[in-house]
């Protein structure tokens, strides 16, 4: 693999290069926390954060997107028909995404890009983007990426890992769309891949050494799913949950939405929107019944989606990486490592139901 | 305030044991540090999970909506003034509650404590001192700078409706300008005023953790989630985030007990208790009441009285 | 690439109050692009989404067959903000329809079978066009029963072409209702699961049972059809839930793993039996 040093004083002016062909978006501080938004011509990246407040899925799938528009005005012409926007997704680099936010976007791609199905507004953000990440040496207390498949250092799901290595950046060139964008951003200075790559593994194994928790997630695939449904530990579980959207907002990798018209005077939008299985409203139906009515039934499905139907559906692992923003942000203290630990252990007795 | 723990448990086992409750709400051990976990004993055993410390913050009432058991419940100032509201707003009724009422000397605001480094590892308190320990940091803080903004101005920091207290009553603070806050924004101009509720919004993802945080937020459909009529935009419109806190806080107007319960859940940062304390204010300064102190009073806005202020109706 | 989430243009043709109470409308829609017919190449048991501009979309089972042709019908109950507003809509009106979604009634499996169809209520728009499509190949397909029930009289769905079914020698049809003082009613009077056990041809290898009913009528009717011994790999029920996409993406209307609009909404018991009840 392709090793480029970036000195820190050529990072700047290589950004601004870039702008001339990608738009920028970056970590930037929002009071007391960082958010990933789009940066204002001149403003670089501010890659002193550990981690951002929400995770970097709105880049690609923003929390509220117009899908169409329409007019209802009888006298315009294709009144009431849905109109596609266009040219909505200009080349995007996401500078600073840290690799546990690139990996989830693998995991939701899965989800939006099946078989019978593509989505193209998310397929073709996703493909116009390039994700510039940044390897993560100060993780967080709640991190456990390394239990989901990922690490402070896995490059694999971005187009370029840098790391922070003092006065320059080292950054591996992982696919073409990144070696793209360190031409355009002018960023020349290769060094020698052995090399490098043995400061890459030093500054890895430091960076693993401070993640504090492991989560086991090996008997989830063996776990009887109505075993683990009907499990005894659910309310305990659910107790807590105040069934906000905190967690499935700020999770990279939930991808639930709703749809819904905003008419304003005769013309509108149809919108899509971030949804939450924490809401009751979400499965209830017009007649009012509703199959996940009870708080129990909706945290039991959040955690069933992420830790065993999906799981089961893809066979790639579970729906998390270990981000840890659902551990820290919980106004309530529901811990996903937790429920992982007990749905593994069920998972470890013998199974009675064949489901 | 830790010292409590003994006799929350002691009184806890007790009430299970004589079978005057079902289940004992209360506090377990976080998984984070400053997170403690609302949680349920339904037998001794269960009791001893129970703890007790400056990360109890969150409004316990709000676990009583719509249960149908007997319930012990562990309850601070803020708490048992919401579970007075419950009460008069006939959501729960007094036979079925046990109030284990707890003296309360202020929560610690986790955000303060977060602003020191990125990774707090532990954090633990003796008397008036709290230990901090993170990411290069091994820290001693007085206690009384890191408290909750609505700890630092409340005056009804000891249970108003309990059946047994875990220690004596706790000295109320007389010192503070209770309204200082509202009256910093009270004073600025509307162009600032509008800037400032702007900023303040401006991160708001509507999860709705203030609302659900919220003993007060019971309705069965928020006007939020209602479709026909539909009041109100899904999305990230700026105007449908401040329809939702604006509304929001006058749904809570005179039923308000500022615990701060929603500002503690919100994942963005943003304190909604501006909104509420105006109005929280506004109740004080008009009819001189307070929400949750007593029984045996109607709330303003739940009656008429011939003398009531109308200097507002213009 | 095609965007999945755009409905097809079409023309509302001609709206029929079929029930008593006005709540259910059945409406033919023309496409407004003479090709889109082409692409929404359906079968019996299969839905749409209903896209009403301005309200939003509401997941409907095609009532039509894929063999009549020209138009495609949707009988629409009254419940929520799009199912209303459809019913204040007029002949002529442009809307929109999104699919076909969701699997069909296993109609390969089917060939060769004996089938019973149990329906109650307005849940009959999938069975009519099922019974449609079986009577357009009429051959291919062993003994056919039909089972239908509704409240009142006034209540059952498309009853010219129930009558027109009882005259044919080729069909079984055993309609029913709730209750009746209309003293010229010539069919059965008792609840759906009554009917199917008195009716309902018992269970074996060949006979396939279709049901689509309210929770409580399936719920009753099960033991009925086990008492007659059908398999229950050989019971196929139909699933509604809260849906928006229709495509499996939007996460809302999942059974465990499964989606009801992409993997469903056609389930054998057998499958839904070792599935979460959450529907």
């Amino acid at each position: 693999m392709k090793i480029i040093r970036i000195d820190k004083t050529d990072w700047d002016s290589g950004l601004k290069k870039s702008a001339d062909h990608y738009r920028l978006v970056g970590p930037t501080q929002e009071k007391d926390f960082f958010l990933y938004k789009p940066l204002k011509p001149g403003k670089a990246p501010d890659m002193s954060f550990s981690n951002t407040r929400l995770s970097a899925k709105g880049t690609i799938y923003p929390q509220s997107h117009t899908l169409f528009t329409y007019s209802l005005d009888p006298d315009q012409k294709d009144h009431h028909l849905l109109i596609e926007p266009e040219n909505e997704n200009p080349p995007t680099a996401v500078i600073g995404i840290r690799p546990c936010d690139a990996a989830a976007f693998v995991q939701v791609r899965r989800n939006f890009d099946a078989p019978d199905y593509q989505d193209p507004y998310w397929l073709n953000a996703y493909e116009n983007t390039v994700l510039v990440g940044l390897a993560c040496d100060q993780p967080g207390p709640a991190c456990f990426c390394t239990s989901t498949g990922g690490g402070p250092y896995d490059g694999t799901a971005l187009d370029l890992l840098l790391a922070d290595n003092d006065n320059h950046y080292l950054a591996q060139v992982v696919s073409d769309k990144g070696a793209a964008f360190i031409e355009k951003a002018g960023w020349a200075g290769e060094v020698e891949t052995d090399a490098a790559m043995q400061i890459f593994q030093a500054r890895k194994a430091a960076a693993e050494d401070k993640i504090r928790s492991t989560v086991d997630t090996d008997h989830l695939a063996d776990a009887g799913t109505m075993a683990l449904y009907d499990a005894p530990f659910w309310e305990d579980v659910a107790f807590a949950c105040i069934n906000c959207g905190t967690c499935t907002f700020l999770c990279p990798t939930c991808w639930c939405f709703d749809i819904q018209d905003e008419t304003h005077g005769m013309s509108g939008q149809r919108l899509r929107i971030w949804d939450s299985c924490m809401f009751p409203l979400f499965t209830r139906h017009g007649t009012g019944h509703n199959p996940r009515g009870e708080k129990v039934q909706r945290v039991r499905q959040r955690f069933m989606h992420k830790l065993k139907y999906y799981v089961d559906k893809y066979e790639a692992g579970v729906q998390c990486v270990g981000c840890g923003r659902c551990v820290l942000q919980c106004p309530v203290n529901i811990d996903i490592r937790k429920v992982c630990e007990l749905m593994n252990n069920a998972g470890k007795q013998p199974v009675t139901c064949t489901a | 305030m830790i010292d409590y723990i003994d006799k929350i448990k002691q009184i806890s086992k007790q009430i299970l044991t004589d079978c005057r409750v079902d289940m004992v709400i209360g506090f377990r051990q976080g998984t984070v540090p400053m997170m403690n976990e609302p949680c349920f004993a339904k037998t001794v055993d269960d009791v001893d999970a129970f703890v007790w410390d400056s990360h109890c913050g969150i409004n316990l009432a709000n676990y009583l909506t719509g249960r149908k058991e007997k319930i012990g419940i562990i309850a601070k100032g803020c708490d048992t003034r919401n579970i007075v509201t419950h009460i008069i707003e006939n959501k729960i009724d007094r036979d079925r509650l046990y109030i284990i009422g707890v003296p309360c000397r202020g929560m610690v605001d986790r955000r303060k404590v977060n602003a020191l480094c990125d990774s707090i590892y532990e954090v633990t308190e003796q008397g008036d001192t709290v230990k901090v320990t993170g990411e290069n940091l091994d820290r001693q803080l007085a206690r009384a700078d890191l408290l909750q903004e609505n700890c630092t101005t409340c005056v009804h920091p000891n249970p108003v409706i309990y059946d047994e207290l875990v220690a004596d009553e706790v000295e109320v603070h007389t010192d503070v300008d209770r309204w200082a806050d509202v009256k910093k924004i009270e004073a600025m101009g509307s162009d600032e005023k509008w800037s400032y509720f702007d900023d303040l919004l401006k991160e708001c993802i509507r999860c709705y953790a203030c609302r659900n945080a919220c003993p007060l937020c019971y309705c069965p459909t928020c006007f939020v989630d209602e479709s026909k009529p539909q009041w109100m935009g899904k999305g990230q419109d700026e105007t449908d985030v401040r329809t939702f806190h604006f509304l929001r806080a006058y749904h809570c107007a005179g039923r308000c007990t500022d615990c701060g319960a929603c500002a503690r859940a919100c994942p963005v940062g943003i304190d909604m208790r501006v909104f509420t304390r105006k109005l929280e204010k506004d109740c004080f300064d008009l009819y001189g009441w307070e929400a949750g102190l007593t029984l045996d009073v109607r709330p303003p806005l739940d009656t008429y009285q011939a003398d009531d202020p109308e200097e507002f109706i213009k | 690439m095609q965007n999945p989430y755009l409905p097809y243009p079409v023309r509302i043709d001609n709206i029929v109050t079929e029930t008593e109470d006005k709540n259910l409308k059945t409406f033919k829609f023309v496409f407004e692009n003479p090709e889109d017919e082409e692409k929404f190449d359906f079968s019996a048991g299969q839905f749409a989404e209903l896209s009403v501009t301005g309200k939003g979309e509401i997941p409907i089972g095609i009532a039509s067959s894929p063999t009549e042709k020209g138009f495609v019908m949707f009988t629409v109950n009254k419940v929520g903000l799009v199912s209303s507003h459809l019913h204040t809509m007029k002949e002529g009106d442009i809307m929109g329809i999104r699919g076909p979604l969701g699997n069909p009634y296993p109609w390969d499996t089917l060939e060769g079978k004996n089938i019973v169809i149990i329906g109650g209520g307005f849940a009959f728009t999938t069975l009519r066009a099922s019974i449609l499509y079986i009577l357009a190949h009429r051959d291919r397909f062993g003994d056919i029963t039909v089972i239908y029930g509704a409240r009142t009289p006034g209540m059952l769905l498309y009853r010219d072409e129930l009558a027109a079914w009882e005259k044919r020698d080729d069909i079984q049809m055993h309609i029913t209702v709730d209750g009746t003082d209309d003293p010229d009613w010539k069919y059965h009077v008792g609840f759906v699961p009554t009917i199917t056990e008195q009716k309902a041809p018992p269970g074996d290898e060949n006979t396939y049972a279709i049901i689509c009913g309210p929770p409580i009528m399936i719920k009753f009717t099960q033991p009925a059809l086990d008492k007659s011994g059908y398999r229950h790999e050989n019971i196929i029920m139909s699933l509604e839930n809260r849906m928006k996409c229709g495509i499996g993406m939007c996460g809302r209307c999942n059974v465990g793993r499964h989606f009801v609009c992409k993997d469903g909404p056609v389930f054998t018991l057998s499958q839904l039996e070792r599935m979460p009840k959450e529907y």
